[in-house]
This record gives structure tokens, C-alpha cells and sequence, in this order.
């Protein structure tokens, strides 16, 4: 049916004035994150707990609410040696790459004294991170190997008779690779706070009679902790889902807890995987709540 | 973590109709192409083909495309991924190309199903080895999951294998070896001569095996079986106790060090030689050749225990019906005729039908890679590389010698998931 419509017949429609509530504009925009967060966070963390407490044989999962995978998960005395060895790491990296990158940020904080020099030394750090993880690791087998340039130097020089051979392979090996990798990512978030500490704090102390050990102890450490706790959250949570490095570096003679839920994975065991991830995850949630508890890190944002 | 590398050799798909039907266009000029039905060409059948990757390879999918007008898509993955695939997703492909032991798993799950031998044109040029188990009348049938034993059913729809040949394969075999240890023999200063030397003392902290459970026990199992610890009913079908004693043997060794490492991956195998970091290893035979042609000495050492062996073929999938499941069939005649034997021999691996590769290989490679004799000129591999000068031989000679010495074939254990557990536990402590 056509319908026929006069001139002036029909009136212009109002103009519609949309007006959002305050509260529905707060909303609208904390939407898209949310989203995210929910679908690509949330949502796949669910489902690794929901899956953890499935049945599977080797070619399929079973939908079902057995504590089995933890309970074969938490009471094998491998999961226990595997998580000690795993913080072990954890701590022997943490300890180490804290200090040494307390000591760079320090050094580019408060003796290079142009800000250009800073930026261009602070560039120089990142360097090695413009190749590969992988490959900053595996370049370390040549080095430390058997005849390796290490080895191969000290026989050479006559220092040891036979090539050392816990240099590769072990777990000093799988230590060094991880602070290699890993200061970096303590230095940044240090020479962050140090950068913004007032110099003229440093001034009244050196004023009151502070040695310059009690400056350090007193006023830098004390505000650089900000910065140091944010570093610490970033090494442990890399060290503790690391599996790479392990892997590779111990020659597969040692264990951590990524590697065993990779291992279970390309055994196609998912939900012990997920069980496992489950109990990681809570692991490390509570030591980054422990490190939030004492020390404050919203002073650095 | 399942690697899926989709190989449809770069094509894409506008391009492949292009050739398909330049290709038909050439087939119903010239008549016939090689002698082969043209039809497939025509009707552009595709036949989606996944596996462990071992004889995924690119210039098999091109020569099919070549020789009979079938695309073949190609995805490779890890064993178990393989296992797991067949079995959840039997849609997915057309041709398994699975190893013996991974059949066993999957075949009961009702998703491959039986060849009629009759359409199998080269069924009597298959060695006798996948038939009963027996390469020459007086060998001895090796332990493990042994390709006969999985080889035949009764009829199409049982689930479970018939104990002698019957009309229904389940899988044509195209690929096997035999696995031992790789020496430097630069470096070991002695004979090698039975897996037991592994665990000399002398080589300290200079050994390997390899970390995937299901072949890294069995490795153990003929070191520990030869240094007479243990005497297993049967290695491949492990009991608890069994698999209990040999991880703790394998525990005490980690313990005293006699390892340097465990490797996961081809390439970490070929480091760990090459750099000299291990001088006697678990090997793979083409990890070896690598090694090799670095300028590396280094062998592929037999042992008078025997070797361990593996091997796989193609089976059908259950869905295949009409037009794709005779193209299937045409797919596998093609495969066994001759030009895919004579470059996995080439390889160094072993065709399942010896007669027809034979066809497709000079006689100085026949005589170097199947008859263990003297290569005469350089050794080239499938792409043209020289991997060995004149005058060499095939560590462990001839084919008849490497594959009648077989000890026990890669295998599926009942204690599968226990001894999975016990591993991991070895691998940690």
C-alpha cells in the first residue's frame, strides 16, 4: 500500500535530547574494560577451574565434580619438591636481581648527572632485550657448555684440569639465565621511584649530619620501596610460571611448576593441568597480596 | 602443546582451484597422466591427512598432486596430540597417519575403519614383518606393541583385533625404523657393544635419554634389561612393579649423576652431541645424519641386545564413503607404489614395500640404504644434500640386519597413566 503524504501534513519529528544519567555514564565507561577483563580474564579462569575438577582419560575430558585432580595433584610428594624447587628459584632470582638492580637504578638515578646521559644509559639496559628471550637464554649454552668459552678459557689457562661442569645444566645455570632475563625488570620500576625522590630530601639529611650510609638506609631505601615491591611482583610471577628457561637451562634434570603442567598438557591431562594452574594461581595471588600488605604501591601511581 | 602446521604447500585457495583445473584441462587434453585414473582431478577431490609428522612431508603432497590430482592437506602434531584428535575429532580428516602403537589406542574407539585387501594393489609386496611379525620364517617375534598384533580385525565393525592375518587391515604400513643408542665415537674411547654402556661409569655425566615417557621407558627398559637387573615379561606391557623397579633404578642413576641431560626435541638431541656435552645418547636416526653433516663423527651404534623399533601407516577414516573413500584407496596404492618408499629409504627410514621402492632408487642407493653394502658414489638425501661419501656403510648394515634384530616395538602400556606419574616423578627428582 503506498501512502500518499501532503505538504505540511506530516510534523517534523521533536528533536530527541539524550540524556544519560551520571550513574549509567560511569557505567557505559568502565563497559569496555569489564569486557575484556571478563571475557578475556575472568571468563578463561573459570573455565580452568571448572575443567580442574573433571574426569579425562588419554583422549577426552568427562564433565564431572571429582577432587581428584587435586587430591593426586597436592598429596604426591612430586608436586611438593616441585614447588619448593620453584620458590627456591623464586627467592635465589628475586634476592639477586633486586639487588642488582637496586645498584643500576641507583647509579643512573643519583650519579649521572645529565638527564640525557640517564635516558641513553637507561636505553643501553634494554639492549639485550631487543632479540628473543629464547635466544638471550640458549646463547648462554655456548658459553657455559662443556667446551664452552668459560670451560675452554679456564683449562686453557691452566686454572682447572678438568672443565667445570655445573656450569651448564644445573641449577646455577638456570639462575643466571633467569636474572639475565629478569633485572631488567626490576631496574625500570626502581629508577622509577628514585627518579621522582626530591632531591632536597637528600639535601636536609646530608644537612642534619647523615652519613651518606644513613641517607641511603634512611631516605632512599625507605621511598624506593615502592618501586621495589612493584620489581618483585613482576620477577616472581615471571619465575614462578616459567618453564622455558627451566627447561633448558637444567637440561631437563630439574622441575618447576609450569614445566609440570606443560608436561601434563602434552600428555593431554588437562584438567590435572588445571588443577595444578589452580593451586599455582593461588600461590602466587597470596605472596603479590603479602607484598601489597607491606608495602604500599599506590604511592608510585 | 600441539604444534598444528598446516601444509596445503602454500597454496592458496583460488590458486588451487586454478591448477585443479588447468590440471583437468591437461588430463582430458592428454588422456591420461602416469596411468592413473584422471577423474580426481576432475571432481578436485581433497583428502585431508594428519599425523605424527615423521612422513608429513611437503614433496609427498606435491608428487600426489602431480601423479593423481589429489590435494592432500597435511597437518602434523605431537603423538598424543595424534591420539587425541583421532579419537575426538574423527570429522577432521580422511587418512590418519598414525604409528602402531597410537592404532591400538584409537581403533577401538570405532573411528578408523578396515581396508578390504583386495583394493590394496601392493598388499603382497608388503614385508611379512606387518603380517605375522616375522621379517625372515625363523625370526623371533619382538616384544611391545608389534604392528601384527594391531594389524587385522575380522570384519569391518568389530573392535577388536584378530589374532592372525585376516581379509580387513587396519592400517597400510608405510614407515618404520630401528632405534639405538648414538655414540661419538671420537669420544667414548671403547667398543660399545650393548645398551648396558650407558651406564659405565666412565661416561659420568656424558649420557642422555630421551624425556618423552612412552619411548624414554622403553629405552630404559633394554638398558636396564641389559645390565641384568630386571628380566621383563614383556617391556612393552610393563607391570606396576615392573615400571615401579625400573624408575627407581632410573631415580638412583639421575642421583649418582650419571646423566647430563633429557632431551624433549629433535634439534636439543643434535646439540647435546654435537656440542660434546653427551657422547653416548638416545638418538633418532635422522638426528644422527645431523650431527653428521656437521662434520661430527658420530654413530648410530648397534647393539647385540637388539634395537627398538617403530612404525606407522595410514588408516582410513570411519566417514569415508563412496567417490573419497575409492580416492583414499587410490591414495594408498599410490603410496605403496613406489616413488614415497624410495624417498623414505632415502631417508633412512624403511618403506613397507621394499619391491616396488626399489623401482625408485639407483642401485648404488639400494646398496647403501637396504642392502648395508659400500656406497659406491656420495649418498644424496631426497633434497639433493650429500649425506655420505663413497666408501661409506650404514651403521648396522642392511635391512634384514637392522630390522631382523628388532627387541621390542614402541607401545601402549595397560599402567599407561601410572607409569606416566612415575616418570614425571623421575623427571623431578
Amino acid at each position: 500500500m503506498a501512502t500518499v503524504r501532503f505538504i505540511g501534513v506530516g510534523e517534523p519529528k521533536p528533536k530527541r535530547n539524550i540524556r544519560i544519567s551520571p550513574k549509567l555514564a560511569a557505567y557505559l565507561q568502565a563497559a569496555p574494560l569489564t569486557l575484556i577483563l571478563g571475557v578475556f580474564l575472568a571468563l578463561p579462569l573459570l573455565m580452568i577451574l571448572v575443567v580442574s575438577f573433571w574426569d579425562y582419560d588419554f583422549a577426552q575430558m568427562y564433565p564431572d565434580f571429582l577432587t581428584m585432580n587435586y587430591v593426586e595433584t597436592l598429596g604426591s610428594w612430586v608436586t611438593w619438591k616441585t614447588y619448593l624447587n620453584t620458590l627456591k628459584f623464586a627467592v635465589l632470582v628475586w634476592a639477586i636481581t633486586l639487588f642488582i638492580g637496586f645498584w643500576v637504578a641507583y647509579f643512573l638515578a643519583f650519579h649521572i648527572r645529565t638527564m640525557a646521559m640517564q635516558m641513553v644509559l637507561f636505553l643501553v639496559c634494554t639492549v639485550p632485550f631487543l632479540t628473543s628471550n629464547i635466544i638471550r637464554m640458549i646463547s648462554w649454552i655456548p658459553v657455559l657448555g662443556r667446551n664452552g668459552l668459560i670451560n675452554s678459557g679456564l683449562v686453557n689457562s691452566g686454572l682447572v684440569s678438568e672443565p667445570v661442569e655445573w656450569l651448564l645444566y644445573s641449577d646455577f645455570a638456570v639462575v643466571l639465565a633467569m636474572v639475565h632475563l629478569y633485572t631488567l625488570f626490576m631496574v625500570t620500576p626502581i629508577f622509577n621511584t628514585l627518579m621522582r625522590i626530591d632531591k632536597s630530601l637528600v639535601e636536609a639529611a646530608r644537612d642534619a649530619g647523615a652519613t651518606s650510609w644513613q641517607v641511603l638506609t634512611n631516605v632512599i631505601i625507605p621511598l624506593a620501596k615502592p618501586g621495589m615491591a612493584i620489581g618483585t611482583i613482576f620477577v616472581v610471577t615471571l619465575v614462578m610460571a616459567d618453564f622455558s628457561t627451566v627447561q633448558v637451562m637444567s637440561g631437563g634434570q630439574s622441575a618447576s611448576v609450569a614445566l609440570m603442567m606443560k608436561n601434563q598438557m602434552s600428555l593431554l591431562q588437562y584438567p590435572a593441568a588445571a588443577a595444578n594452574a589452580v593451586v599455582l594461581l593461588i600461590l602466587v595471588l597470596s605472596m603479590v597480596a603479602g607484598i601489597l600488605r607491606i608495602v604500599d604501591i599506590r604511592k608510585e601511581l | 602443546m600441539t604444534d598444528k602446521t598446516n601444509k596445503p604447500s602454500g597454496l592458496t585457495r583460488r590458486s588451487l582451484l586454478k591448477t585443479a583445473s588447468a590440471a583437468a584441462g591437461l588430463a582430458a587434453g592428454s588422456g591420461a597422466i602416469t596411468g592413473f585414473p584422471t577423474i580426481w582431478a576432475q571432481s578436485k577431490i581433497t583428502l585431508r591427512q594428519f599425523g605424527t609428522g615423521v612422513s608429513n612431508i611437503n614433496a609427498i603432497a606435491e608428487q600426489c598432486k602431480k601423479d593423481l590430482g589429489i590435494t592432500l592437506e597435511m597437518t602434523a602434531t605431537d603423538s598424543d596430540a595424534a591420539a587425541q584428535r583421532a579419537v575426538t575429532q574423527p570429522n577432521s580428516y580422511d587418512i590418519a597417519d598414525i604409528e602402531y602403537w597410537i592404532l591400538k589406542k584409537v581403533y577401538p574407539a570405532g573411528v578408523i575403519q578396515p581396508m578390504d585387501v583386495k583394493k590394496l594393489k601392493y598388499y603382497d609386496k608388503v614385508v611379512p614383518l606387518f603380517k605375522n611379525g616375522k621379517l625372515k620364517p625363523d625370526s623371533v617375534i619382538a616384544q611391545g606393541t608389534a604392528p601384527h598384533t594391531v594389524g587385522y580385525v575380522e570384519k569391518p565393525g568389530t573392535k577388536t583385533f584378530a589374532k592372525s592375518e585376516t581379509e580387513w587391515f587396519t592400517m597400510m604400513p608405510t614407515i618404520y625404523n630401528a632405534d639405538t643408542l648414538g655414540i661419538r665415537p671420537d669420544l667414548v674411547g671403547r667398543e660399545i657393544t650393548t645398551w648396558a654402556d650407558i651406564l659405565d661409569p666412565a661416561f659420568k655425566g656424558k649420557t642422555s635419554i630421551l624425556n618423552i615417557p612412552s619411548i624414554g621407558i622403553m629405552d630404559a627398559a633394554m638398558i636396564m634389561e641389559a645390565s641384568g637387573k630386571i628380566k621383563y615379561a614383556d617391556k612393552g606391557n610393563m607391570t606396576k612393579e615392573e615400571i615401579d623397579k625400573t624408575i627407581e633404578f632410573l631415580i638412583g642413576l639421575k642421583k649418582q649423576g650419571q646423566f647430563r641431560a633429557f632431551w624433549k626435541s629433535f634439534d636439543e638431541s643434535v646439540n647435546l652431541m654435537a656440542s660434546g656435552e653427551v657422547v653416548i645418547q638416545s638418538m633418532w636416526s635422522p638426528a644422527v645424519a645431523a650431527v653428521r653433516s656437521k662434520g661430527i663423527a658420530c654413530k648410530y651404534q648397534p647393539l647385540k641386545e637388539g634395537y627398538r623399533s617403530w612404525g606407522g601407516g595410514l588408516g582410513l577414516a570411519a566417514h569415508l564413503k563412496g567417490a573419497q573413500l575409492d580416492a583414499a584407496y587410490e591414495y594408498i596404492n599410490w603410496y605403496t607404489s613406489g616413488w614415497v618408499g624410495g624417498y623414505l629409504n632415502r631417508q633412512g627410514y624403511y618403506s613397507a614395500c621394499m619391491d616396488t621402492a626399489k623401482k625408485f632408487m639407483t642401485e648404488d642407493e639400494w646398496g647403501y640404504w637396504i642392502e648395508g653394502k659400500a656406497a659406491k658414489g656420495e649418498i644424496l638425501s631426497p633434497e639433493g644434500k650429500v649425506m655420505e661419501k663413497a666408501g661409506a656403510v650404514r651403521d648396522g648394515g642392511s635391512f634384514e640386519d637392522r630390522m631382523g634384530k628388532v627387541a621390542c616395538w614402541n607401545s601402549v602400556m595397560d599402567e599407561d597413566r601410572y607409569m606416566v606419574r612415575r616418570w614425571n616423578e623421575f623427571i623431578a627428582a
